[in-house]
């Protein structure tokens, strides 16, 4: 059978030159190469996550996947179909939640939002009543079903979008960042359907976006860790892992250093990534070493720049040592 | 080729459901939609008054009535695609298996019903307040041409709404500007007939060219069959204005159906479909 999700050099560039129907004096826009030659081949039935930072174009992907925007080179296919031949048939068997959307009409209920949105599915209504009392027990929103969408608050909003996608009983659903800007609880109960939508039915395949390392080590089968448009590695959790298992991955904790670049030219320092503490005025260095040799040399650095350490660990690899090891800086 | 059909209407339903059932839920639009448009209504009827010539104010309130079409076509189908960009229903609607005529036709019935109930409700009072009397001689072809312009009307909305597709705040701005020539060029408050009894020839062409809007032709045959005591005012007869009408209403559906098709493929292709950070 074929693969769920498949992309052979699949490309996308924005800009770069004047569109069609664009005023003259409009200047082009600058050219961004969103995505670059990415192969994925995803199975029926995988979780599969795609890691990267903010503009590392994973929405760009789920739009081409969901027949919204056309590659500019390259092919995608989606159950076997398509994206930019053969939209109608990819259409019946798919949909898509985005963190933070804000669809729907605020006059109508959240029941009836998701009934109207069931309805370009071509559902029976009575079906559609029956799956959505399921999917409002399971994401607890029974109660706010007859409320006014535009009373619900940011939590429950983000579960209303999450029935609507469920709703039509998609093969492949994508999910944008699904719990993107969302309190604890709320992003709970939405990760916990996940893991039980895909388990309750063979063959379901999500293909989940985040920059959300905990989520991504959580939920999926496999993850594709993606900056600038490029695939750098694609694996499960602990193939990742697997990556840097003979390295050496280190925090400390200093005061602001003046400059890190150096860190670059130290032998036996893979790579590393800062990010600034939010109180006071420390910073966290995670460096990915080859052995422990490079410490000593790291530390004189830092007192060279008259920085105080105020802690120092050697830690288990996670999956953001890994992106790190990979991209050269830290997710956020 | 069944399933497909029984699909695209119950989008079609679907999409016109918020607008019949969501619209009527703030009651505020009896105020701004019945009783605002009474104003202007009834600062023609008072001018026809003092010119002595009171058989002109049925026409007016007629007019003015209608004018609630022209409004919603303007922002609720031409500008409409540019609030659903911005609130993200568009890509939802873009990628959802229905035919992009059952969107358009969604937009377009329900658009046409909850007008009609302002209309409607504009109409009664105006003709209990300004004391009308209103004959029907031809209730069927009344019917008819009521009916035929209403679906040319919403033919040529879904045209503005696939044209205006791509368009950012300029959908606003285009709106806007298609709101005061036409309620002058479609006669929304005199006879069309006037152009050309005051501009001639050049005046004939005006009236042609505003019946490219269906709401002049119709409007003009509508007010003959309701005011038979002024049928020297109107423009063509209404049987002939019917034909013309009902040539436009497929040719403007038809228009809609390829204009949308190649807007999309153009918005696919250019990253226009929806917006950057959805
Ligand atoms: N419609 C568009 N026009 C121009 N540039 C775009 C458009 N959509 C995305 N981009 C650019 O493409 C890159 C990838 O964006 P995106 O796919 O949204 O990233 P992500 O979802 O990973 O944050 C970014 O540089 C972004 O600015
Ligand atoms: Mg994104």
């Amino acid at each position: 059978m074929e693969a769920a999700i498949a992309t052979r050099n699949l490309t996308r560039v924005f800009g770069g030159k004047r569109r069609r129907l664009q005023r003259k004096r409009e200047p082009s826009e600058k050219r961004v190469v969103a995505l670059d030659s990415v192969n994925l081949e995803i199975p029926h039935g995988e979780l599969f996550g795609l890691l990267g930072p903010n503009g590392a174009g994973k929405t760009t992907l789920i739009k081409i996947l969901a027949t919204l925007l056309l590659p500019t080179s390259g092919e995608a296919y989606v159950a076997g179909y398509d994206v930019a031949k053969d939209p109608f048939p990819i259409r019946k068997r798919i949909n898509m939640v985005t963190g933070g959307e804000t669809s729907g009409y605020g006059l109508l209920t959240t029941r009836e939002n998701v009934w109207m949105f069931s309805q370009f599915y071509g559902m029976p209504s009575r079906q559609v009543k029956k799956v959505i009392d399921l999917l409002a027990e399971e994401f607890d929103l029974q109660e706010r079903m007859d409320a006014k969408v535009r009373t619900l608050s940011t939590g429950e909003r983000q579960k209303m979008n999450m029935i609507r996608g469920f709703v039509t009983d998609p093969e492949i659903i994508f999910l944008d960042e699904p719990t993107l800007g969302l309190d604890v609880t709320a992003a709970r109960s939405i990760r916990g359907f996940i893991k039980k939508w895909i388990q309750e039915q063979k063959g379901r395949t999500v293909l989940l976006t985040t920059h959300d390392m905990m989520e991504a080590d959580e939920l999926c089968d496999r993850i594709a860790i993606i900056d600038r448009g490029r695939i750098l590695a694609c694996d499960s959790p602990e193939g990742l892992k697997r990556l840097i298992k003979k390295d050496v991955t280190l925090k400390i904790e200093t005061d602001r250093l003046k400059d890190t670049s150096v860190f670059r030219s130290i032998p036996g320092v893979r790579n590393f990534a800062v990010s600034e503490n939010p109180k006071g005025r420390s910073m966290t260095t995670t460096f990915i070493l080859e052995d422990d040799a490079p410490i000593a040399d790291i530390m004189s650095e830092v007192l060279r720049q008259g920085s105080r350490v105020h802690s120092l660990k050697k830690t288990e690899p996670t999956l953001e040592e890994v992106f790190i090891s990979l991209v050269g800086r830290g997710l956020d | 080729m069944r399933v497909n059909l029984l699909l695209n209407l119950r989008a079609l339903v679907g999409r016109a459901y918020p607008r019949i059932i969501g619209a009527q839920r703030e009651p505020s639009w009896i105020f701004f939609e019945t009783l605002l448009p009474l104003l202007t209504i009834a600062a023609y009827v008072y001018i026809y008054e003092y010119l002595g010539v009171p058989q002109f104010v049925g026409f007016v309130v007629l007019g003015g009535t209608m004018v609630a079409f022209w409004m919603n076509i303007l922002w609720s189908m031409a500008a409409q695609f540019y609030w659903e960009k911005q609130i993200g229903n568009l890509q939802l609607y873009m990628m959802a298996p229905m035919s992009r005529m059952a969107l358009l036709g969604g937009m377009a019935v329900g658009g046409a019903v909850m007008t009609s109930t302002r209309a409607v409700a504009t109409l009664v009072l105006g003709v209990l307040i300004f004391r009308i009397t209103l004959v029907v001689l031809d209730p069927l072809l009344l019917l008819a041409i009521f009916l035929t312009t209403l679906a040319a009307l919403y033919g040529l909305g879904m045209i503005f709404a696939s044209v205006y597709l791509l368009y950012g705040r300029e959908a606003w701005h285009a709106s806007n500007l298609l709101q005061e020539p036409v309620f002058l060029v479609s006669g929304f408050y005199f006879p069309l007939k006037t152009f050309v009894t005051r501009l001639g020839a050049g005046g004939l062409w005006v009236a042609a060219g505003a019946s490219i809007i269906p709401m002049t032709l119709g409007l003009d045959a509508m007010r003959q069959l309701l005011f038979p005591e002024l049928l020297a005012y109107g423009l063509l007869r209404p049987d002939i204005e019917l034909l013309i009408l009902l040539i436009l209403a497929p040719v403007f559906i038809y228009l809609a159906r390829i204009s949308l098709a190649y807007l999309e493929r153009l918005g696919k292709e250019q990253g226009r479909l929806t917006l950057r950070h959805q």
